[in-house]
């Protein structure tokens, strides 16, 4: 069984925990410029969306170039922050994804997926 | 544990009542952890992980939307640097939730402080800070409610559950299994979304992640997405921002509970052995 991805958990977690531990271990840090604080309040969305966006829009060819892509996927994700958006729930919205993926999958709707 | 006031909330109800809401919400949190986590599992095994992995990311990294990005990250061959950069940048956010409770837990010790930061996800900091405010003391136990009964065992029992179970899926494209990482990504920026800036800082992000990545390559795109989309953001004057808590008033600081940044300073001092002082 691999183990080489613990790690990458490892990295993760020290990334990650500075972040958690900075304002309740070092007092005064909420007293960052107020640009600061704005600024990290929005790359969160940021960061999420390009994700996503990349996600399903950028495919890249094993024999060729990086394109972009169009497919059934877009509709998936659309679906899925709409039901986030309306009823503030994310497991509905995955379910919502997957539903559309698998049935527009099934009826040979274009896909990302070759 | 004790219970610690603040001084900051005009709204305290008895300890047993807030205790009791507590627990309620935390079940409702409790279930969504476990669908999420399952999910997660199931993904992290489709995409070759073993389970030791994936455990290991749900117990040392505890970071469920930075565990999700992972698993697209490991699949499409990035670096670990890169992987680092990106986990960081995800998990920036988590600095306004840590500055907003360090007034509440300030009479904690510092290693429980230490421990309770490793815990410190979007639905214990929403979970806590509205029991805190509801108390209007601090209340230690309800953290560890919060953080570990109602997120981090749930979550680390259905990573488990997926990993375990997901081995048994031959083809998991035909079950739109590999949907649900962009889907999940998206979701939870919806969650953070609360006016204009935000929307512009995610459409800004978006645009500048998939432009970048065919003419460069998806981690770059990434980067950069995360990077120039808050500035986009922070072009919207305030007039037409139209957020539902703007940035920089006080209702910006209600939401992300930030009492040193816009109100009066609380001095959690006095301590009332079980209940709050009113």
């Amino acid at each position: 069984m691999s183990t080489e991805l613990v790690g990458l958990a490892v990295v993760m977690f020290l990334v990650t925990y500075p972040s958690r531990a900075l304002g309740l271990l070092a007092p005064g840090i909420e007293r960052l410029p107020r640009r600061v604080l704005d600024y990290l309040q929005l790359v969160g969305p940021a960061v999420l969306t390009a994700i996503a966006a990349v996600s399903v829009m950028v495919v890249a060819d094993p024999l060729g170039p990086r394109h972009f892509a169009i497919g059934l996927e877009w509709l998936a994700v659309a679906a899925c922050i709409a039901i986030v958006a309306w009823r503030r729930n994310l497991l509905l919205g995955l379910l919502a994804a997957v539903l559309i993926t698998v049935v527009g999958r099934a009826l040979g709707l274009p896909s990302i997926v070759p | 544990m004790t219970e610690r006031s603040t001084g900051t909330s005009s709204r305290s109800i008895a300890p047993a009542d807030a205790r009791r809401r507590l627990v309620t919400e935390s079940l409702g949190i409790a279930a969504s952890a476990a669908g999420f986590g399952f999910v997660y599992g199931l993904s992290a095994r489709q995409s070759g992980f073993s389970p030791v992995e994936a455990m290991a990311m749900s117990t040392i990294a505890f970071a469920g939307a930075a565990q999700f990005a992972a698993i697209g990250f490991v699949t499409s061959g990035l670096a670990w640097p890169v992987i680092a950069l990106l986990t960081g940048l995800l998990n920036a956010r988590h600095l306004l939730y840590s500055a907003a409770l360090a007034p509440w837990l300030r009479g904690t010790p510092r290693p429980r402080k230490a421990l309770m930061a490793h815990l410190l996800t979007d639905e214990a900091f929403a979970l806590t800070i509205n029991h805190f405010r509801r108390l209007g003391a601090t209340d230690e136990r309800g953290y560890w409610i919060a953080g570990i009964v109602a997120t981090f065992i749930p979550w680390n029992l259905a990573t488990l559950a997926g990993v375990t179970l997901g081995g048994g899926i031959a083809d998991p494209t035909r079950l739109g299994i590999d949907v649900i990482f962009p889907a999940a990504m998206a979701g939870l920026a919806v969650g953070l979304i609360s006016g204009r800036r935000e929307l512009v800082a995610a459409g800004t992000g978006a645009a500048v992640g998939v432009v970048v990545a065919l003419a460069v390559s998806p981690s770059v795109g990434i980067v950069s997405g995360g990077l120039l989309g808050p500035f986009a953001g922070l072009l919207v004057p305030d007039a037409s921002a139209r957020e539902t808590a703007p940035l920089g008033t006080s209702d910006s600081a209600k939401r992300y509970a930030l009492p040193e940044l816009h109100r009066s300073h609380p001095e959690p001092d006095d301590t009332v052995d079980g209940r709050p002082a009113s």
